[in-house]
């Protein structure tokens, strides 16, 4: 009787957390919402589990709804290049969502917590739809409850701080523009090909093998509608004020997630369907996306430096770290691509593991926080603060850390490319790094002010050490996210090549 | 379109900016039809009559996007409205000064 579930399996990953977020989201308890949640999430993570198991045997799964055969229905696609995606996000979902509960109580009234967990798993299941699907239109939905249900979790953090308002409104209006143009682009692209399968678009695609300037028209909007939502530099400025003004248990999820699926759909695009113009790909990669990813690196770095407020930094650090990943995919070849997903991985751990601690430092100073706020709290927060201090470091990309790994291959990647003045760009901004992280923790550990150490909350600072320890693991024993990353570029270069 | 876009840009009101949004949605939303129109075809209704039909698919397309249109703009009033009973004020200038002050 189980197995009638197993099978429908890549839909239910994404349903379920649609179905339960409508189920909860009126429920006025306080701990209900995230009971339920977490029992949603933990089935969420066996169904991705039996989804790598299914994997490793046949190597793809093509899910179609309806039964209706692509290129006519809507199909879902697991293979090589998301199934480790799914399994981090799965994860990581969980963790930050058993993070979550003590936050959110502290942060918006009991009262809201319903609709705030409705609004996270409507978050969780669209995100993860956006790994999935197979269907440029499909996505374009994705997008927007992703969008949607992100915004009015933004807008929460209005109890905290007004900004959070106009930060919302600012990533809806943008976010919005974003999906429109990547709207446009689908229509281009159904115009002349009739399909809306990323599998049939590559077949129909290849009849006007010298393209068409309709084509290459609907390829740019929908590049540079994507590149709107994965904040990729010049058109970022919607992600800083929305990750800082968040509540801290969203900016978790968000920074460590949203873009990162966003991102991987951006590469998904990039080398499975728009490599069947191979001159086209190569001027985007080369004139657009190389050049933008070196600003992104240094500007967001720099910008970094001269913020007092934490979270802000944190923000446009990850600026930054988008820029390291899209510098990988620009690449062009397999241990670009490889070294992308490594850093997407890490990348993702990293941020959240940082966005956690210092979410809790804002419950516990009970106001937004500075540098100035942070003095002594090495002393009084140990804990918590130890695990900041970890997750920061790999963040530089220090050894024994899994930031480093991160660096290690986009320093190899780079170096078989013979890109010499990216590499010295990278180590500069990584120096940079040191630069901000080194007034964190100078606030936290030498200066004048002594505290007594203070009790801290276990179902808080768990969930952080979590993450702070798989980024030590990762950083030591790195086998499986190489190997997952190996897979991913694997699958997409494959075509590159052919 | 270009005149949603152009709303959205230079309009200092947010509730304009709302509009303009859903005037730069509906105008890629006319441009969908558009595209399912075909030289001498009729509605998609099996008859006898018709020898070519109108593509049907980017009209579901579309209305399944007017949905989220509609949802997007729904949200962006609701800030709107948000934001006035915070700022009481919905000029992005008069926030801006409101905002620096408060910074002070």
């Amino acid at each position: 009787m189980f197995d009638i579930f197993l099978d429908d399996a890549p839909a239910l990953v994404v349903v379920l957390p649609l179905l339960i977020s409508a189920i909860i989201a009126f429920m006025p308890s306080k701990i209900w919402p995230w009971i339920i949640s977490i029992f949603t999430l933990l089935l969420h993570l066996f169904l991705s589990l039996h989804l790598l198991k299914e994997i490793s045997v046949s190597g793809l799964i093509i899910y179609e709804f309806g039964n209706w055969e692509p290129p006519w229905g809507i199909s879902f696609k697991i293979d090589g290049v998301n199934i480790g995606l799914q399994l981090l996000f799965s994860i990581f979902v969980l963790v930050s969502t058993f993070y979550s509960r003590k936050i959110f109580l502290n942060e918006i009234d009991y009262r809201d917590s319903g609709k705030a967990y409705s609004l996270w798993l409507l978050a969780v299941g669209s995100l993860n739809g956006i790994i999935l699907t197979n269907d440029i239109f499909n996505l374009f939905v994705f997008l927007e409850i992703s969008a949607l249900a992100s915004i009015s979790l933004i807008a929460l953090g209005a109890g905290q701080n007004r900004k959070a308002l106009l930060a919302a409104f600012n990533y809806l209006i943008i976010g919005a523009i974003g999906a429109t143009f990547y709207v446009i682009g689908v229509g281009f692209a159904y115009a002349m090909t009739g399909t809306l399968n990323m599998n049939d678009l590559v077949i129909q695609l290849a009849q006007y093998s010298d393209g068409q300037l309709a084509i290459f028209a609907g390829m740019s909007f929908m590049l540079i509608g994507l590149m709107v939502k994965a904040a990729i530099f010049p058109v970022h400025i919607w992600l800083p004020p929305a990750y800082s003004y968040a509540p801290s248990a969203v900016s978790t999820l968000l920074a460590a997630l949203a873009t990162k699926t966003i991102l991987y759909f951006f590469v998904r695009l990039l080398y499975e369907v728009f490599i069947i113009y191979p001159s086209y790909l190569s001027l985007f990669l080369d004139f657009v996306l190389y050049p933008l990813s070196l600003l992104a690196i240094f500007i967001g770095t720099v910008i970094a430096i001269y913020q007092d407020d934490i979270k802000k930094l944190l923000a446009f650090s990850s600026i930054a770290q988008i820029g390291y990943i899209t510098l990988a995919f620009s690449l062009k070849d397999h241990s670009g691509v490889a070294s992308g997903f490594v850093h997407i991985f890490n990348h993702a751990l990293i941020k959240g593991g940082l966005f956690m601690a210092v979410g809790y430092f804002a419950i516990l100073y009970k106001d937004r926080v500075t540098l100035n706020s942070l003095k002594g709290f090495g002393y009084k927060y140990p804990i918590t603060s130890f695990a900041l201090l970890i997750c920061g470091l790999s963040l530089i990309g220090l050894p024994l850390t899994n930031g480093f790994i991160s660096k290690l291959y986009l320093f190899q990647a780079l170096y078989t490319n013979q890109m010499y003045f990216s590499i010295a760009l990278v180590a500069v901004s990584s120096a940079l790094a040191v630069v901000y992280f080194w007034k964190i923790v100078e606030q936290m550990w030498f200066s004048e002010v002594k505290f007594k150490s203070e009790k801290e909350d276990a179902y808080i600072y768990l969930p952080i050490w979590i993450v702070t320890i798989s980024i030590i693991v990762f950083g030591i024993y790195s086998t499986p996210i190489i190997e997952f990353s190996n897979l991913s570029a694997d699958y997409l270069i494959s075509g590159y090549q052919n | 379109m270009v005149g949603g876009l152009f709303i959205i840009i230079t309009s200092q009101n947010y509730l304009k900016k709302v509009v303009g949004l859903a005037i730069f949605q509906t105008a890629v939303f006319v441009f969908f039809v558009s595209l399912a129109k075909v030289l001498d075809g009729t509605a998609p209704i099996l008859t006898k009559m018709a020898n070519a039909y109108s593509n049907p698919l980017p009209h579901v397309l579309i209305l399944t996007a007017i949905v989220v249109g509609v949802a997007t703009s729904a949200l962006g009033l609701a800030l709107v409205l948000q934001i006035y009973k915070n700022y009481e004020t919905i000029e992005e200038k008069e926030i801006e000064s409101l905002e620096l002050k408060s910074d002070k």
